[in-house]
């Protein structure tokens, strides 16, 4: 689609882009040697690298989505984009699978981690495949949520921000301190549904090795709420 | 051919454009005039699919730009204020990327490509970042754009702005040979483009219309509409000169400009004022180097049509012409 290769040529132009995958890799691997301990370990297993991956996306999706739409407002190219003749839908889209597929390339330079566990020892690599997708799918929904958020606004800085908020919200639903918590004051079954609407939750259960349909249909229904939400709100920009 | 219906766009309280209703048809170029903050961008912007009216409709060669975008806006080409576009983009994978959008292929594509970048000078910068050049050759991307898919009906917002007086020379010759076939509205506040491309102007103030006819038709409007204007050489003839035109009974006022030593007789309504002003320069045997029947001040009638009275009268040459 035409957009999503406008969008994707567009992140390489800039030498932002190779910063960011810089960042991101510089960082993953601190966390996962430094923090994780992967060597230490003595496990031939990926999940030091995996485990910090909702924390690493939180402050890196929000840098990759801020700029979605309120640069689009900001330079006004957004009433170009919106007077050529395609639909909301297909530039939604043709945005998001651009910003995915950027954050893919970036997750998938991190490579060089799983060759080095499968050099110094046998890892179960269906297992690291496994979490690989969910690291994958976690990203889509930073990024859908970070889309809808960049599409209210005018300003990065605030896209950014009000991201990693709602971000934030999402990944703490599903850490047990904070359901601990709330369990006090609330009934289990809702206990139950804020755990499921966490990315955390879902992406613990893919990144153990088992993609169960569930989590799929979790992950789908996330993004799929969020770009609809996007076009929602650039439908009422529209007629505001 | 385009249509509104009682189109409207409140912004909070404000009402930005009031129950428009007009249509233009093939053949037209459609000049929307109004001081900043009228409503002609909003106006353009419904038109164009970026705005959606709070009331009202508009239509584009038969398909309605809310209930069929798509169809509407693949006829139709566009340059928003300002001509924004993808800086980081250079200026061929822009047109690139606004052809595969167009559904432009094979020969006819490039062909198009080619007429383009040749009617709007853009060879020299094809390989050029858009962010790095400058306003003028920015403002000719946004045309080049607007024009690449070779649509029926064009919406040009200022397309003239910030180009130098060749530029907009060639833009406005541009525009004049796109009209024989084409459906074309220029936003524009300035007034002499009115009369160089348009066949038709709208005015509007505070969002309605205040006028819709041909640009001659609304200079003679104007209070100088056939008023007799003459030079002198020499400032006692002058003096002489506007008291004996002012006697004449056809006339209603005579102005006068010391400096370029220029007298301008206004004719009450219906009346020719041009043979008694010949009889008296014949009668003092005055040589006079220039002596012309104006057809009309543009923005004298632009003043007044979207100016309260009072602030029209004091407020001479507050309008850019």
């Amino acid at each position: 689609m035409v957009v999503f290769r406008r969008e994707l040529r567009s992140y390489f132009a800039t030498p932002l882009a190779y910063v960011f995958i810089v960042i991101y890799l510089v960082l993953a691997a601190v966390f996962t040697f430094q923090l994780g301990g992967l060597l230490e370990r003595g496990q031939a297993d990926l999940q030091p690298f995996f485990r910090w991956h909702p924390w690493l996306y939180l402050v890196l999706i929000p840098a990759i989505s801020m700029r979605l739409w309120a640069e689009e407002r900001n330079s006004g190219s957004i009433e170009l984009l919106m007077t050529l003749p395609i639909t909301l839908w297909q530039a939604v889209v043709g945005k998001f699978l651009a910003a995915w597929s950027f954050a893919g390339v970036a997750l998938a330079l991190t490579f060089p981690i799983w060759i080095t566990v499968n050099y110094l020892g046998k890892p179960d690599n269906g297992a690291i495949v496994a979490a690989y997708v969910g690291s994958f799918l976690m990203a889509g929904g930073y990024l859908s949520i970070g889309m809808c958020l960049s599409a209210a606004t005018r300003n990065q800085v605030i896209a950014f921000i009000t991201a990693a908020l709602v971000g934030f919200i999402f990944l703490l639903a599903g850490y047990p301190v904070v359901l601990d918590f709330v369990r006090g004051v609330l009934p289990q079954a809702l206990v139950d549904g804020i755990a499921s609407l966490s990315f955390f939750t879902h992406f613990e259960a893919i990144s153990k090795g088992v993609i169960d349909l569930r989590d799929l249909v979790y992950f789908a229904a996330l993004i799929g709420f969020w770009l609809a939400a996007t076009a929602l709100v650039l439908d009422m920009k529209k007629a505001e | 051919m385009i249509t509104t219906k009682n189109l409207s766009k409140r912004y909070g309280d404000k009402l930005a454009v009031d129950d428009l209703t007009f249509s233009v048809s093939p053949g037209e170029v459609l000049g929307f005039l109004g001081a900043n903050g009228a409503g002609k961008s909003t106006t353009m912007r419904m038109i164009a699919g970026f705005v959606a009216p709070s009331a009202g409709a508009v239509t584009v060669c038969g398909h309605d730009i809310e209930r069929e975008p798509v169809a509407a806006k693949s006829r139709m080409g566009y340059l928003p204020e300002g001509a924004p576009s993808y800086g980081e983009m250079t200026v061929d994978e822009f047109l690139e990327f606004v052809a595969d959008i167009r559904g432009l292929t094979g020969a006819r594509r490039r062909e198009r490509r080619g007429i383009v970048i040749e009617r709007l000078a853009l060879a020299p910068v094809i390989e050029q970042v858009i962010e790095t050049l400058s306003k003028g050759f920015r403002r000719r991307v946004g045309l080049a754009q607007a024009l690449i898919h070779d649509p029926q009906v064009l919406i040009l917002d200022e397309p003239t702005d910030g180009l130098d007086p060749n530029q907009k020379h060639e833009v406005r010759r541009l525009i004049n040979e796109l009209s024989k076939d084409k459906l074309v509205i220029v936003s524009t506040h300035i007034l002499e483009e009115v009369h160089e491309v348009c066949t038709r102007a709208i005015i509007i103030a505070d969002g309605r219309i205040v006028a819709d006819e041909t640009p001659s038709a609304l200079e003679s409007r104007s209070r100088y509409h056939h008023a007799v204007s003459l030079r002198f050489e020499r400032p006692e003839q002058m003096k002489e000169a506007q008291r004996e035109i002012a006697a004449l009974p056809e006339v209603a006022e005579v102005e006068s400009d010391e400096r370029e030593l220029r007298l301008t007789a206004v004719p009450r309504a219906g009346k020719n004022a041009l043979p008694g002003v010949s009889a008296i320069i014949v009668r003092h045997d005055w040589q006079v180097p220039e002596l012309h029947l104006e057809s009309g001040r543009l923005d004298e009638v632009f003043r007044t049509l979207t100016q309260p009275p009072a602030r029209a009268a004091s407020n001479v040459g507050g309008m850019q012409t």
